[in-house]
């Protein structure tokens, strides 16, 4: 097993530096720099202006050595330095971490809690009116586009019944601190938390419903039907832990994202979290903050990649690791 | 009636007058406003953009604020005099003015703040052309001798043109890469705090402010709220107090405005007058043609636009000029809406249908449906309008590599057209690269004479008959086609009191304003 992390874990640096060079160059087909944004911003800019700019973020060196500066900055663990934000960009994306765990963390947590518990339930009463109303309510809110939801929320919630706050992370100025701190930041997480655990819930309720579906017409299932087990101890110790192996992939897939936060959430409810500032970042071509950003984001990705192939061992024992 | 009662009810009566003959600024409190876009830094010597303005104007001040009618006030100077043959300004400082860190504010700050923004301040570079040197012969007062007169000199003090800087903490150090960048320390009357990247920035009273019983407020958190229908919410729920012009979406100002106590006002734009046009490009294509320049502002209607897009908000601009910029003359040629007219220049100049590529300005909705108006207007009268899409560093790279046609754009114009209308206009301004030069590629030499002419014309009435006559020349030749003289509201609560109290709007801070308990 330890051969088998070391070699994935070597492959996937491999894969990382391989992102880092195509981000690089990614970025930079995009039109306009960060000297023209920022010259643009100010309402006026002569050449000269533009030229510090440029000498500033070192966009006056040819592009070879810009990647080389900065893949060796990589390789000693250096993110970089925003010029625009004045601060490297480690410490930004550190800041904007915690925000983006704790909603994204919520989301995934709620989302997956919920969408196996009715997916399971619509697939125990499939046929039903239970089986009906849940698979129809997944199909909404699979549908539905994030920011439509989140308006609506914000509409409902916030204004018209002034029940949750409509932005931000915390009360300003209100200086809580010990539990009316922590209520007030679940005040806040409600809306945006749910937003988004929507659409992964109704994701995972129709994944699970088919999938035990699926598995409920095998032998092995008759099997233990034979044996006379009971139905509820079939569908959660047999039927729900062979279903949830495609559900596991799904997971795997969605918190290799949490880190890379949710972008039109966090906007919507000006949530102080990591996809605003990969976004705010393209909008100001702050290159090496967007390839920071998009390097924690990609090793998050290849480490819940590696830690899905994992728990596919402990949820499926027909899964070998390779020697 | 007991007689008690009447002489308790009198006393009562006696006691409310007494507090409305008290109504006044009062102190205390704090404000919540909206920033948007997050400013990258709050250090206004070194980025200009609009919302670090908008925060940096309570941290920091310049030499003179400007009243409604770009008049200049005191700010950091108490007093100024002009020589007679209009070379030397010599500014007098305020006493006890100190920096945020206790130390004094002197003459030695203003000289070290001019070779500072020489070297970081595009505009400000160009504002002290004219500049020959700057002496301080005493610790309070600053005299400027100029090469020749310039007008308009005496515009370019307030804070985002001309911000003081600290001598004791930048000199000798790299001013970009300088920690106090991040924790500005202005004279200011609020003092940074703090900033949760993301979040909030929160300013504080600064009690040894040098203007006595001033500011009134105690707090200001500006809140980054990056989606606009979100602002708009957080207005309408009590958690922001004053939304700054731009704010929202222009179609959401007349529901916003309708709000309980909710007050709106256009005033504090006087000294910018935002001024929107189309960029046409002067050197190839059909807009290469004077002709075809001239249908298209026959074409579109201006009219419409201000009322349906800006929801009547602002004036349609007659020419280069805003009105409220100093010379300006609506005494120039008219070009109302008239399809039947552009069609026929149209044919005049020999339109055969060539596709025209058109860039909105990337900055919302409102300039969205702007732009969709246009093309309508334009395909009316036969024009073929492609419509390209870009964001806002790929339009800002399009107009500055002149790769367009037609394109979008507002620009602040600082009172004075030797400031913020010549630059668009004369052939010294066509450098590919920058976007906000005279990117349409426009060259007359008349046109250049006028305006060398009259920036350092002298006495001031001599400049008056020069700006008429460059205005009536370009609106002739209508090197770009002007639409609107832009306003844009700013939202506040009625409780809050006399925010806006110069030509320079919010960007002057709150150093004025008070809230009504």
């Amino acid at each position: 097993m330890i051969s088998f992390i070391a070699q994935r874990i070597a492959k996937a640096i491999v894969v990382l530096l391989a992102l880092v060079v195509l981000n690089f160059f990614l970025i930079r087909m995009a039109p306009g720099d960060p000297a023209l944004v920022m010259a643009g911003e100010a309402g006026a800019g002569d050449q000269v202006f533009l030229a510090q700019l440029r000498e500033k973020f070192g966009l006056d060196q040819p592009l070879p050595m810009q990647l080389f500066l900065y893949v060796k900055g990589i390789l000693s663990l250096d993110l970089g330095f925003s010029f625009r934000q004045q601060m490297p960009v480690s410490t930004l994306i550190l800041q904007r971490l915690p925000a983006t765990l704790l909603l994204t963390g919520t989301a995934f947590a709620i989302s997956l809690a919920f969408g196996i518990l009715f997916g399971a339930l619509a697939a125990r009463f499939a046929g039903t009116w239970a089986d009906t109303a849940i698979t129809v309510a997944a199909l909404i809110f699979y549908a539905t586009p994030l920011f439509w939801v989140a308006l609506m929320a914000i509409l409902l919630f916030s204004v018209t019944m002034d029940w949750l706050p409509s932005f931000g992370y915390e009360t300003v100025g209100a200086n809580y601190t010990g539990l009316a701190h922590v209520l007030d930041v679940a005040a806040h997480l409600i809306l945006p938390a749910t937003t988004i655990g929507l659409f992964f819930m109704a994701t995972y309720a129709r994944m699970t419903r088919a999938s035990m579906l699926e598995v409920n017409r095998l032998d092995f299932v008759k099997t233990a039907r034979a044996k006379g087990l009971s139905d509820t101890v079939i569908q959660r110790r047999h039927v729900l832990r062979n279903a949830l192996l495609p559900v596991v992939t799904l997971a795997g897939l969605q918190a290799g994202t949490l880190v890379g936060g949710a972008v039109l959430t966090e906007t919507v409810f000006a949530w102080p979290g990591i996809g605003r500032l990969m976004y705010e970042a393209l909008l100001q071509r702050d290159y090496n903050l967007l390839l920071g950003v998009f390097v924690v984001c990609s090793a998050m990705v290849l480490a819940f990649n590696l830690i899905t192939d994992l728990v596919y061992r402990s949820v499926d024992p027909r899964i070998e690791f390779a020697s | 009636m007991s007689k008690r009662k009447i002489l308790m009810s009198f006393a009562a009566l006696c006691m409310l007058s007494t507090a409305a003959v008290a109504e006044g600024p009062k102190a205390g409190g704090f404000v919540n406003a909206v920033i948007q876009p997050e400013p990258p830094s709050l250090m206004v010597g070194l980025v200009q953009n609009g919302p670090t303005q908008m925060v940096a104007g309570n941290i920091y001040e310049g030499l003179l604020r400007y009243s409604p009618k770009l008049d200049p006030l005191p700010g950091l100077a108490e007093s100024w005099t002009v020589s007679e043959d209009g070379k030397i300004y010599t500014f007098k400082l305020v006493k006890g003015a100190t920096w945020h860190d206790g130390k004094p504010f002197t003459s030695a700050d203003v000289l070290f703040s001019i070779e500072f923004l020489k070297q970081t301040h595009a505009r400000a570079r160009g504002n002290l052309v004219q500049l020959d040197k700057v002496e301080a012969p005493d610790e309070s007062t600053v005299v400027f001798t100029l090469k020749q007169p310039f007008g308009p000199f005496i515009g370019i003090f307030e804070v985002g043109s001309l911000p003081m800087i600290p001598k004791h903490i930048y000199e000798g150090t790299d001013f970009k890469t300088n920690p106090a960048n991040n924790t500005p320390v202005g004279t200011g009357p609020f003092m940074f705090r703090e900033w949760q990247k993301g979040s909030f920035i929160r300013l504080v009273k600064n009690p040894n402010y040098h203007v006595k019983g001033k500011p009134n407020i105690d707090e200001i958190y500006w809140h980054v709220i990056p989606d606009a229908a979100a602002r708009s919410v957080a207005y309408e729920t009590g958690k922001v107090d004053v939304l700054p012009g731009g704010s929202i979406e222009n179609f959401d100002v007349p529901r916003v405005s309708k709000l309980k106590n909710t007050c709106v006002t256009g005033a504090g734009w006087e000294f910018f007058s935002p001024h929107s046009w189309l960029w046409l490009n002067n050197r190839s294509g059909p807009t290469a043609n004077k002709k075809f320049r001239q249908a298209l502002m026959f074409a579109i209607d201006r009219n419409m636009a201000k009322d349906v897009v800006w929801n009547g908000l602002g004036k349609v601009a007659t020419g280069p000029s805003g009105s409220a910029i100093k010379y300006y003359t609506g005494a120039v040629p008219k070009y109302d809406y008239d399809p039947a007219k552009a069609k026929a220049l149209l044919k005049e100049a020999g339109y055969n249908g060539e596709k025209v590529r058109m860039l909105p300005l990337p900055y919302g909705e409102t300039w969205r449906r702007w732009a969709e108006m246009v093309r309508q207007n334009l395909q009316d009268v036969g024009i073929n309008v492609d419509m390209v899409a870009t964001d806002v560093p790929g339009w800002n790279q399009k107009v500055s590599e002149w790769d367009y046609d037609i394109a979008f754009t507002y620009l602040y114009q600082y009172g004075d057209p030797a400031l913020g209308v010549g630059r668009n206009y004369v052939s010294s301004q066509i450098a590919k690269g920058s976007p906000f030069n005279n990117v349409e590629g426009y060259s007359n030499p008349e046109i250049d004479k006028l305006f060398a002419d009259g920036a350092v014309a002298f006495p001031d009435a001599a400049r008056e008959g020069i700006y008429a006559k460059a205005q009536k020349i370009l609106v002739e030749d209508v090197p770009v086609a002007w639409m609107l003289e832009l306003q844009f509201p700013t939202i506040t609560r009625c409780s809050v009191k006399n925010l806006i109290t110069t030509g320079i709007g919010v960007n002057d801070g709150f150093r004025d304003a008070w809230i009504e308990k």
